[in-house]
C-alpha cells in the first residue's frame, strides 16, 4: 500500500511539472507584460530596465526553474497589475469560487436525482418525456448563453434578483461568505443555477441509467414479491444502490465546475478565481495567470490522486497490477 | 465568540444599506476595476482618473478641460527659466487630518519620479524639487519646458507623514516583489473618501465634508462595481441595479435608449484614429518597402472610402477626420482637417507610376481589443486597398500579442489610436509618435521614420514658453505630418457613457474620465 501511494503521489508531481511547464509555453505568446504596465510616456529605456527588472529577459529555463523553485515554497511573487501577493489575491477569491460551486453541486444533487429516478421509473410518461428533452437543452445551452437568458428574466423583466455581483459578505477569520446576508443569497441564486444546468442533466442522465439497470435486478424483484410498497422499492432499495457512481461523479467534477465556473463568474461577475483569471490574462499579469493554472490544476490532480486512492482502499486487486497481469 | 463577530458584522452591513437609502447614491457599473488604491502602481490612465477622485493634483482640468488651480493656488518660472515656483494653498487638510504642506508635494514628486516608478514617464522633464517654506516649493526641470502644468494635471499629492508612518515612501516594486501600504489604503485631498475596497467586487467612496473646494456635485456615495460583461452591464443599467456606466456598448445603444429609465450620453471621443507604415528598407515579406514613397502612401489614403467606414462601420457616430489631433486639442486648425477625397482611380496611377507590383503583399496589424470596432474597419480598409491591385495580409489579435511584434518592426501597417492623453496638447503625438526615435522621443514611431525639419520644429516647439509662439510651431509641424502623410488619419471614435433617471447631471467629458465631482442627482431618489 506504501510503495502504491508513493508511485501515485509521483504521478501527481510529475503531472503538476508538466502543467508549470505547459503554462510557461503558453505565456510566451501571450505578449510582452511591460506594454500594459508602463503608460505612455514612459521611454524605450525605462520599459527595457523594467523588461529587466522583472527577469523577462532570463533564458527560458532560467525562468522556469526560478517560477518551479518559488512556487513548491508557496510564493508566486506579486501581481504586475494590482501590486499585491499572488496568493493573497488568490485566498481572497476562493471563498466565492468555493461557495458557487458548492451550492451547484447541491442543486445539481437535489434536482438531479430525483429527475432521474422520475425518467427512469415512469418511462415514456409525459412528466418523463419533458424533462428528457429539458436535460438535452441543459447539455446543449452553452453556460454564458443560460446566464444571459437568467438575468434578462430573473433581473431585467422581474427584478426579483441582482445580475451581477455577490451581495454583502461576511468574515470569518480570512474566510469571506454570502450565504449568511440576505443579499448574498439572493445574489448566488442566478449564477449558481447557471452554473448548475449542464452538471444536473449529467447527474440525472447517470441516476436514470444506472436505476433502469438496477430495476431489472432480482432483489427488486423479490422485494416486490414480498410486497414491498413500490416508492419505498424504487426510491430507497434502486436508489441507494445507484449513488455510488453519483458520489465518485461529483466529488471529480468539483475540479471541473471550479475551472468552468470562470464562465459563469464573467458573466455575473462574480469576484471569484476564474474572475481574477480572466482579468489577468487581459493585463498579461504572469505571475496571477500562472497561480491559476498550477493551483486549479493542483486540485484536479489532488481530487484524481484522492479518488484512486480511496479506490485501491476499498479494492485491493487495484493496488499492485503488476503483480496481477492484466488484474 | 465567532458568532457574536458575526452579528455584530451583520448588524453593521444592515446598518449601512440601511441609511445608504436616504442618500444620494450613485452607482457606478466601469467596465473593469481599478488596479489598486495606489495611482503610481499601474501605468494605466483608469485607475488614475478613478483615484483622482480621492487625490488630487497641484492644478486640475475645469469643465472645459482648461488647467485650473487645484493644491497650488498660483505659479511663477523663476529667472532662471528651468524652475518654477508653486505657491500652495493654505488650510487643505487631508482625509486623516494632516494638514497639507509643501513636504507633501516633495515626497510625492519624489516617489513618482522614483526609478522604479512605472508612472515616472509622466513627468518626462523633472529633475528635483525643494521646500522653500510650507506653501512655496520649486520644481526643477532639464530645460525648459512648456507643459510642466499639463503633466502635474495627473500627479497625485500624497501625505508625506501617513507615507513615512507606512512605509510607503517608495512605489512598489514588481521586480523585487514589494508590496506597499498604499496598495490597500489611501489618504488623499480630494471630494471623495475611499470608505471600502473589495478588489473585483465594490469600491465605496463617501463624500469629503471638509473638502477645501466648493462642491458641486451632490453625492454622498459612490459605490464602483466592475462589470466587465458588456450584456450583463446593460442587463444591470436596464434594472436599475447601477445608475451609470462609463461604457455603454455600442451595438446596445438603440436598446438603452428606448428604455423608460435610461439615458445614453453620446459623444466624440478625443482619440484619433491613425494608420501607420514602415519607413524600413524591407516589408516583413523581405520584399522591397514601397511605402518610403510618398506618392504610394498617397494612394492608400485616396483608396480608403472615408466616409462609408462612417456610415457603415462607425454606424454614424464617428467623426471623421482628416487632422492626427482632434479639434479641442491646442494646435489643431481647420486647414489640417481638410480631407483627401476618395479615388481609387488615381491611387491606382500613382501605384502604378511609383513601380508598386500589382497584388503586393503587405501586413496590416490590427488590435481585436483596442479601438471601438477596430476588427471591422480594418477588415473594411483591407478589401478598400484590394481593390487597388494589393494584397494587405490582415493580421489581428489582442494588444499584448501585436504591442511587441509592433514595438520591434516585425509588422508592416498598423492602426494607433492616440488621445493625447495625459497632456492634451498636441505636443504629445508630435513628440511620442511623429518625432524620431530618441530617447524620450519617437517612442511610439514604430514605422521608423525620421525628418531632420519636422524634429527640430517639435524640439523648438519643446522648450518655447510663449503659448501662441509654441502652438504656431506645432501647428506647422501637424500641417507637415499631413504634407508628408506620416500617417493617414480617419477619424475619431465614438463615446457612449449612460445612465438612470437618478441621475440628473453627468457632464460628459471628450477625454472620456468621468469626473464625478461635477455630477448630481435628482432629489427624488
Amino acid at each position: 500500500m506504501i510503495a502504491f501511494l508513493l508511485k501515485r503521489t509521483a504521478n501527481a508531481a510529475f503531472v503538476m511539472l508538466a502543467v508549470a511547464l505547459l503554462a510557461f509555453v503558453i505565456f510566451r505568446f501571450f505578449g510582452d507584460p511591460v506594454e500594459m504596465m508602463v503608460n505612455e510616456q514612459a521611454t524605450l529605456q525605462d520599459r527595457i530596465d523594467l523588461r529587466e527588472r522583472l527577469g523577462l529577459n532570463d533564458g527560458f529555463v532560467t525562468q522556469y526553474t526560478r517560477f518551479v523553485t518559488n512556487a513548491v515554497q508557496g510564493d508566486f511573487g506579486i501581481s504586475y497589475r494590482n501590486q499585491q501577493d499572488v496568493m493573497v489575491l488568490i485566498k481572497e477569491r476562493f471563498p466565492a469560487t468555493f461557495e458557487l460551486v458548492l451550492v451547484a453541486t447541491v442543486i445539481s444533487l437535489v434536482v438531479g436525482i430525483p429527475a432521474g429516478v422520475i425518467t427512469a421509473v415512469y418511462r415514456d410518461s409525459r412528466l418523463a418525456n419533458m424533462l428528457q428533452l429539458g436535460s438535452i437543452i441543459g447539455v446543449s445551452l452553452p453556460s454564458f448563453v443560460v446566464g444571459i437568458l437568467l438575468i434578462l428574466a430573473f433581473s431585467v423583466s422581474l427584478g426579483w434578483l441582482p445580475a451581477f455581483g455577490r451581495g454583502d459578505t461576511v468574515d470569518i477569520g480570512w474566510w469571506s461568505t454570502g450565504l449568511l446576508t440576505a443579499s448574498g443569497r439572493a445574489a448566488l441564486v442566478l449564477p449558481a443555477i447557471s452554473l448548475s444546468t449542464f452538471q444536473v442533466t449529467l447527474v440525472m442522465r447517470l441516476v436514470r441509467a444506472e436505476m433502469l439497470e438496477t430495476l431489472r435486478a432480482d432483489y427488486i424483484k423479490f422485494a416486490r414479491a414480498r410486497g414491498v410498497p413500490t416508492a419505498r422499492v424504487q426510491w430507497r432499495h434502486a436508489l441507494r444502490n445507484c449513488l455510488m457512481p453519483v458520489i465518485t461523479l461529483t466529488g471529480m467534477q468539483i475540479g471541473n465546475l471550479i475551472a468552468f465556473a470562470l464562465v459563469t463568474e464573467t458573466v455575473f461577475q462574480w469576484p471569484g478565481m476564474g474572475m481574477l483569471f480572466i482579468q489577468a490574462v487581459t493585463f498579461v499579469d504572469l505571475p496571477v495567470m500562472a497561480a491559476y493554472l498550477l493551483i486549479v490544476s493542483f486540485i484536479f490532480v489532488a481530487l484524481n490522486t484522492l479518488v484512486d486512492i480511496t479506490y485501491a482502499w476499498v479494492d485491493p486487486r487495484l493496488r499492485d497490477d503488476s503483480a496481477r497481469g492484466n488484474g | 465568540m465567532k458568532l457574536r463577530h458575526l452579528m455584530l458584522a451583520t448588524a453593521a452591513v444592515a446598518a449601512l444599506t440601511g441609511s445608504a437609502q436616504a442618500e444620494n447614491v450613485l452607482k457606478w457599473g466601469a467596465n473593469r476595476d481599478i488596479g489598486s488604491l495606489d495611482p503610481y502602481s499601474f501605468g494605466d490612465s483608469f485607475t488614475i482618473n478613478v483615484l483622482n477622485h480621492v487625490y488630487e493634483g497641484l492644478v486640475r482640468y475645469n469643465k472645459d478641460l482648461k488647467i485650473e488651480p487645484a493644491l497650488a493656488t498660483s505659479w511663477e518660472i523663476l529667472d532662471d527659466q528651468i524652475t518654477w515656483r508653486f505657491k500652495l494653498r493654505e488650510g487643505v487638510t487631508f482625509h486623516n487630518g494632516n494638514p497639507f504642506t509643501a513636504q507633501d508635494v516633495v515626497a510625492s514628486l519624489t516617489r513618482v519620479s522614483h526609478e522604479t516608478s512605472p508612472l515616472k514617464g509622466n513627468l518626462p522633464a523633472y529633475v528635483s524639487s525643494a521646500v522653500v517654506d510650507d506653501y512655496t516649493v520649486d520644481i526643477t526641470l532639464n530645460g525648459t519646458y512648456p507643459l510642466l502644468l499639463n503633466d502635474l494635471t495627473n500627479i497625485h499629492i500624497f501625505d508625506e507623514e501617513w507615507m513615512t508612518q507606512n512605509d510607503a515612501l517608495m512605489p512598489t516594486d514588481v521586480g523585487a516583489g514589494t508590496e506597499g501600504y498604499a496598495t490597500y489604503n489611501a489618504n488623499g485631498t480630494g471630494p471623495f473618501i475611499v470608505e471600502s475596497r473589495q478588489p473585483d467586487a465594490k469600491t465605496v467612496f463617501v463624500a469629503n465634508a471638509d473638502w477645501w473646494d466648493e462642491p458641486q456635485h451632490n453625492l454622498d456615495r459612490i459605490e464602483l462595481t466592475p462589470v466587465n460583461s458588456a450584456a450583463t452591464r446593460v442587463a444591470a443599467l436596464l434594472s436599475g441595479e447601477i445608475s451609470f456606466t462609463n461604457d455603454a456598448p455600442v451595438q446596445d445603444l438603440p436598446r438603452l435608449a428606448a428604455a423608460p429609465n435610461v439615458e445614453v450620453l453620446e459623444g466624440v471621443d478625443l482619440r484619433t484614429v491613425m494608420i501607420g507604415f514602415p519607413f524600413r528598407e524591407t516589408l516583413t515579406t523581405g520584399a522591397p518597402n514601397p511605402f518610403v514613397q510618398k506618392s504610394v502612401r498617397e494612394a492608400l489614403y485616396k483608396a480608403i472610402d472615408l466616409d462609408l467606414i462612417h456610415q457603415k462601420v462607425m454606424r454614424g457616430k464617428s467623426r471623421t477626420a482628416g487632422a492626427t489631433v482632434a479639434p479641442p486639442i491646442p494646435g489643431y486648425t481647420e486647414a489640417l482637417d481638410a480631407l483627401p477625397g476618395h479615388d481609387p482611380e488615381a491611387s491606382k496611377a500613382l501605384l502604378a507610376e511609383a513601380g508598386v507590383p500589382e497584388g503586393l503583399e503587405f501586413e496590416f496589424n490590427c488590435l481585436s481589443d483596442g479601438l471601438v470596432n477596430e476588427e471591422q474597419f480594418c477588415q473594411a480598409i483591407a478589401s478598400m486597398w484590394s481593390r487597388i491591385g494589393l494584397s494587405p495580409k490582415l493580421d489581428v489579435a489582442p494588444r499584448a500579442v501585436q504591442s511587441p511584434k509592433r514595438t520591434n518592426g516585425k509588422t508592416d501597417v498598423y492602426t494607433l489610436g492616440w488621445a493625447t492623453l495625459p497632456l492634451l496638447d498636441s505636443y504629445s503625438p508630435l513628440l511620442q509618435i511623429f518625432h524620431s526615435k530618441d530617447g524620450n522621443a519617437g517612442v511610439f514611431n514604430w514605422g521608423g521614420w525620421s525628418y531632420p525639419e519636422l524634429d527640430a520644429l517639435i524640439d523648438a516647439a519643446g522648450s518655447e514658453l510663449d503659448l501662441e509662439a509654441r502652438l504656431d510651431l506645432q501647428t506647422e509641424a501637424l500641417q507637415m505630418v499631413k504634407d508628408e502623410m506620416i500617417m493617414i488619419p480617419l477619424h475619431q471614435q465614438p463615446m457612449a457613457w449612460a445612465v438612470t433617471e437618478e441621475v440628473a447631471d453627468m457632464p460628459l467629458f471628450p477625454d472620456a474620465k468621468p469626473r464625478l465631482w461635477f455630477a448630481r442627482m435628482g432629489s427624488g431618489s
